[in-house]
């Protein structure tokens, strides 16, 4: 990203005044960060309609093509592989009808949704999705992620309330509890990389596991990086509200939650939200533990590096993601005490020991070396 | 131009600030007061940012905003009679507490304000820069080392403090097996209290379900 403005400052800093130079600077970074994760919320659903459906023994979405690579025109059977289906999703919620529930808080039913997108959006600027890709690399990068994100549970709640639907409000409840019980092992396993690299900055962390052509990973540091990775795992599933910890908007219980009186465009708000979310925890535990957009190829360095730290990056990102769906395809659902007991009995006290361990051992090293 | 955006950015920042705060203690939903609680929370956050302290805005975020405000709206949640009804936000008293307020403003003003370059003031503040003092290298590590060396007392205290508030709340929630004789006492005058405010509210209830009616009635008309 600084690289792209620095190019732009030397080719139009002679053409073009000083200010619009600047301005055009801040435009490239705000449009990343405003198109980049839409796109990503499109691919996402499309891949998780298709797995979800190899997962149930059926096709899922193949029907969307688009110009002359729809049904009829081309011999394919299933044209371009349903790949523009999230385009007719798109339009589909845009034109649905826009219900707000007549005895809910109106503002805040309103406000909800854009409150749940936001934070998403905001956590994308420090993510690098490649070598120097990056909108801001802040030097807090780890806990402004933790942080930012913890807002999403504050727009649910909101939106649970403002329905002033008993399914809508439990979901909220439900989703509150959860994300706190989970936000302490999550921000504990978090801590090691953070160990490891010594600093908070993402691209330190991701600089710490350079070594052996890109592959020395904090995951492979047995037991402790091993352990963390696990509990980091289980933490963001439950912080996503993900199966099998799907309880605050699980359908065969309470209807869809936090979300059961929006529809349209308003639903697809939150639905994005989640996405992105997804997408941000996936490329968090890549940049953590699986070396971010370090691998093989990209010390060729020019462009070629650039690209092959680009491809590692969503590589990596995508294969957790696809984890994810092959977890939710495939788990029940847990109940609320057992998520409790869970997440305060089995998953605090690990988190904690092996953070004991890892500072410990982290001292050790730099004793002996 | 650095100078002026930041100045247009603390205005910003401040203003907002003190606009949800004013929401804060006048709204009458004590759950969009919360939400406005919010607001003030993460304008006080950009503050810290533009004071370059960059830790202590994630934290203040993280901290306030993610876990004690949502643990608020919780409990504001399941207690529904609060949020269906609205509130009274001023007491008799409100010119008592507006007056002490006013006078810690100016108390905080008179300090703050020879700090700021172009105004003087009759009180000499002792504002003194500590002798080696400078924005650390890395300010995240010097924090947490000055954590560990220089104040680890009141860090320390800190944690104690919220050891007791966590002793006290299982304590609370403690399923009582052996009951002092003069905790069974207690139990018994609080049950008796209970009882005469249920009686009171019922009547009052009575009343109200009159006005109620009445309302309804003119709202028809």
């Amino acid at each position: 990203m600084e690289l792209l403005i620095q190019g732009l400052n030397d080719l139009l800093g002679q053409a073009l005044p000083e200010w619009l130079v600047v301005l055009l600077g801040i435009a490239i970074v705000i449009t990343f960060v405003l198109f980049f994760p839409p796109l990503v919320f499109m691919i996402m659903t499309w891949l998780l309609r298709r797995m979800l459906g190899r997962v149930a023994d059926r096709f899922g979405a193949n029907r969307v093509g688009i110009g002359p690579f729809n049904e009829k025109r081309t011999r394919q059977r299933w044209p371009l592989w349903g790949l523009m289906q999230p385009i007719a999703d798109g339009v589909k919620m845009f034109t649905k009808e826009d219900i707000i529930p007549s005895k809910g808080d109106k503002w805040l039913h309103r406000i909800a949704p854009i409150a749940a997108i936001v934070p998403a959006f905001l956590v994308f600027a420090v993510i690098p999705i490649g070598k120097d890709l990056v909108a801001v690399d802040l030097n807090v990068g780890v806990l402004y992620i933790v942080a930012v994100s913890s807002l999403f549970s504050l727009a649910l709640l909101v939106a649970g309330w403002s329905s002033n639907n008993k399914y809508s409000l439990l979901g909220a409840l439900r989703t509150a509890v959860q994300m706190i019980s989970y936000e302490v092992p999550m921000v504990l396993s978090l801590l090691i990389p953070v160990l490891f690299a010594g600093s908070l900055q993402l691209s330190k962390i991701i600089e710490g596991q350079e070594a052996w052509l890109g592959l020395r990973w904090y995951i492979f540091y047995f037991p402790v990086g091993t352990v963390a990775f696990v509990t980091f795992f289980i933490a963001a599933l439950s912080e996503l509200n993900q199966t099998p910890f799907d309880l605050p908007e699980a359908d065969s219980e309470i209807v869809a939650g936090y979300q059961t009186e929006y529809s349209g465009m308003k639903f697809a708000l939150f639905y994005m939200g989640e996405f992105v979310n997804m997408f941000l925890t996936c490329g968090l535990a890549t940049i953590l533990f699986l070396g971010g957009w370090q691998g093989p190829g990209v010390q060729l360095g020019g462009v070629l590096g650039y690209l092959f730290s680009v491809f590692w990056f969503f590589f990596k990102t995508f294969g957790m993601y696809c984890l994810l769906i092959w977890i939710r395809g495939t788990w029940p659902r847990l109940r609320v005490d057992q998520l409790m007991s869970f997440a305060w009995k089995r998953l605090v006290p690990i988190t904690l020991g092996n953070v004991l361990v890892t500072g410990l051992l982290v001292i050790l090293v730099e004793l002996l070396l | 131009m650095d100078e002026v955006l930041m100045y247009i950015a603390f205005f910003a920042l401040a203003g907002l600030t003190l606009l949800a705060g004013l929401a804060v203690v006048t709204m009458k939903n004590l759950l969009r007061s919360a939400l406005a609680l919010v607001v003030a929370f993460v304008g006080v956050a950009g503050i810290y940012l533009l004071l370059q302290a960059e830790f202590i805005a994630a934290v203040q975020v993280l901290l306030y905003v993610g876990a004690v405000m949502v643990l608020i709206l919780f409990a504001i949640m399941l207690t529904s009679r609060l949020t269906d009804r609205q509130l009274r936000q001023f007491t008799g008293r409100w010119w008592l507490a507006a007056s002490l307020a006013l006078l810690l403003f100016i108390v905080l003003a008179m300090v703050i304000a020879p700090a700021i370059p172009g105004i003087s003031f009759p009180l000499e503040a002792s504002w003194r820069e500590l002798p080696g003092a400078s924005m650390p290298q890395d300010p995240i590590a010097s924090l947490g080392e000055q954590l560990m060396t220089t104040y680890l007392l009141p860090f320390e205290v800190a944690s104690v403090l919220l050891l007791v508030a966590l002793v006290g709340a299982i304590v609370v929630a403690w399923p009582v097996r052996d009951r002092l004789p003069a905790v069974e006492e207690m139990e018994r005058k609080v049950a008796e209290a209970k009882k005469r405010v249920e009686a009171a509210e019922e009547a009052e209830g009575a009343e109200w379900s009159a006005e109620d009616a009445e309302g309804s009635a003119e709202e028809a008309e």
